[in-house]
């Protein structure tokens, strides 16, 4: 399977879409593990670079995936990383979309819900934690994320601004 | 195909032409997370579907595994109009954030080793892994209402290894879930 990037590309990332639960955000330190760690595509570095340009890029999160194709192998890499990340799932979602209606209400359906919700909450934290350890750390990138997270706590102001006033504050070098 | 499943109550019934425009509308609104924008457009200014119709579409979304607002717009293509239709949703969702994060890629291939670019992206993952911590801590709030929660053993199980161990998911998924719908099965 490691033959040729593409086909790495393609079974990791097929994979990963069908154990992501939470989402795009929730798949993070598994796509950090391959990348950096199993693949040795990346570094530290250019993984929460290419997570921060996804976060203000616009569209959906999973957009990372084409960044890191794109980094191992081109337009194609991308092609096939974003494709592999939503094709099983897409899949699965258009036959299910036909069924869910019957289990509206039933308890498996209940328990299946409820049974994801902590794994989610887990990866999604662990999300946080990988981003943290590859960028680079120093007391203002931690004011920043204090900051932040307060505010996304208790507004409900629009993320763009966040980053904006981040953007800036790196640029003007107190990073 | 087999018949499709009966499209939501509403009256107003989207041409695949205009499902592809609403969800590229989606995809270049929806900074930071497209959800909000696909309510706003679906429910509000489209009303194909109710509040509680768009609740249930979105819930079984969050249901499957995989990107949630990518499992939205094939569910939601596919109620109004079969495969062609998720096809549409999808394609307009995906399309317009591709072509913007392809010309973004290129530019990081080439940029991205400059001193001021690299300033400006430390500061922005701070901020997004802030914007991470508070959609924990939104989550998990309900957790801590109760005293003793098996719900949070399991979000403290998966963190650790995932986090930590660097366990990879697919073997700490397939260790924890059975578990936690089973106890999420008994509770209530």
């Amino acid at each position: 399977m490691n033959d040729s990037p593409l086909t790495s590309l393609l079974g990791y990332f097929a994979l990963l879409s069908l154990f992501a639960v939470g989402g795009a955000n929730a798949a993070i330190p598994e796509m950090h593990r391959v990348a950096v760690d199993v693949m040795h595509w990346m570094n530290d570095r250019q993984f929460s670079d290419m997570y921060a340009i996804a976060q203000v890029s616009p569209g959906p999160n999973v957009i990372i995936v084409a960044l890191i194709g794109y980094h191992v192998a081109g337009f194609a890499g991308a092609g096939v990383a974003i494709t592999a990340m939503c094709g099983p799932t897409c899949t699965l979602a258009f036959f299910v979309a036909r069924t869910w209606d019957r289990f509206k209400g039933a308890r498996w359906r209940m328990a299946i819900q409820a049974g994801m919700v902590p794994l989610s909450i887990g990866l999604i934290a662990a999300s946080a934690f990988v981003l943290a350890h590859a960028a680079d750390r120093n007391v203002y990138a931690a004011l920043i994320t204090a900051a932040t997270a307060a505010v996304a706590f208790f507004t409900r102001i629009n993320p763009l601004w966040v980053f904006l006033a981040a953007g800036v504050l790196g640029l003007s070098g107190w990073l | 195909m087999s018949e499709s499943v009966a499209p939501p109550s509403s009256a107003v019934q989207p041409s695949l032409t205009e499902l592809f425009h609403a969800f590229v509308l989606v995809s270049i609104s929806g900074f930071g997370g497209a959800l909000p924008w696909a309510r706003r457009t679906i429910v509000e200014k489209k009303h194909w579907m109710t509040t509680e119709e768009f609740n249930e579409t979105f819930a079984l979304s969050q249901f499957l595994p995989g990107p949630n607002v990518i499992n939205f717009s094939v569910v939601f293509g596919s109620r109004f109009g079969g495969a062609p239709g998720a096809a549409v949703a999808l394609a307009g969702l995906l399309g317009p954030p591709l072509i913007i994060v392809s010309v973004l890629a290129v530019l990081y291939e080439r940029y991205g080793g400059i001193e001021t670019l690299s300033r400006i992206l430390t500061g922005i993952t701070a901020a997004a892994i802030g914007l991470l911590i508070a959609v924990v801590a939104k989550m998990a709030a309900p957790m801590f209402l109760k005293r003793w929660n098996s719900a949070l053993v399991f979000a403290i199980i998966a963190f650790i290894g995932v986090a930590l161990m660097h366990w990879p998911l697919p073997y700490v998924f397939l260790g924890l879930a059975p578990f936690s719908i089973t106890f999420a099965w008994f509770k209530r």
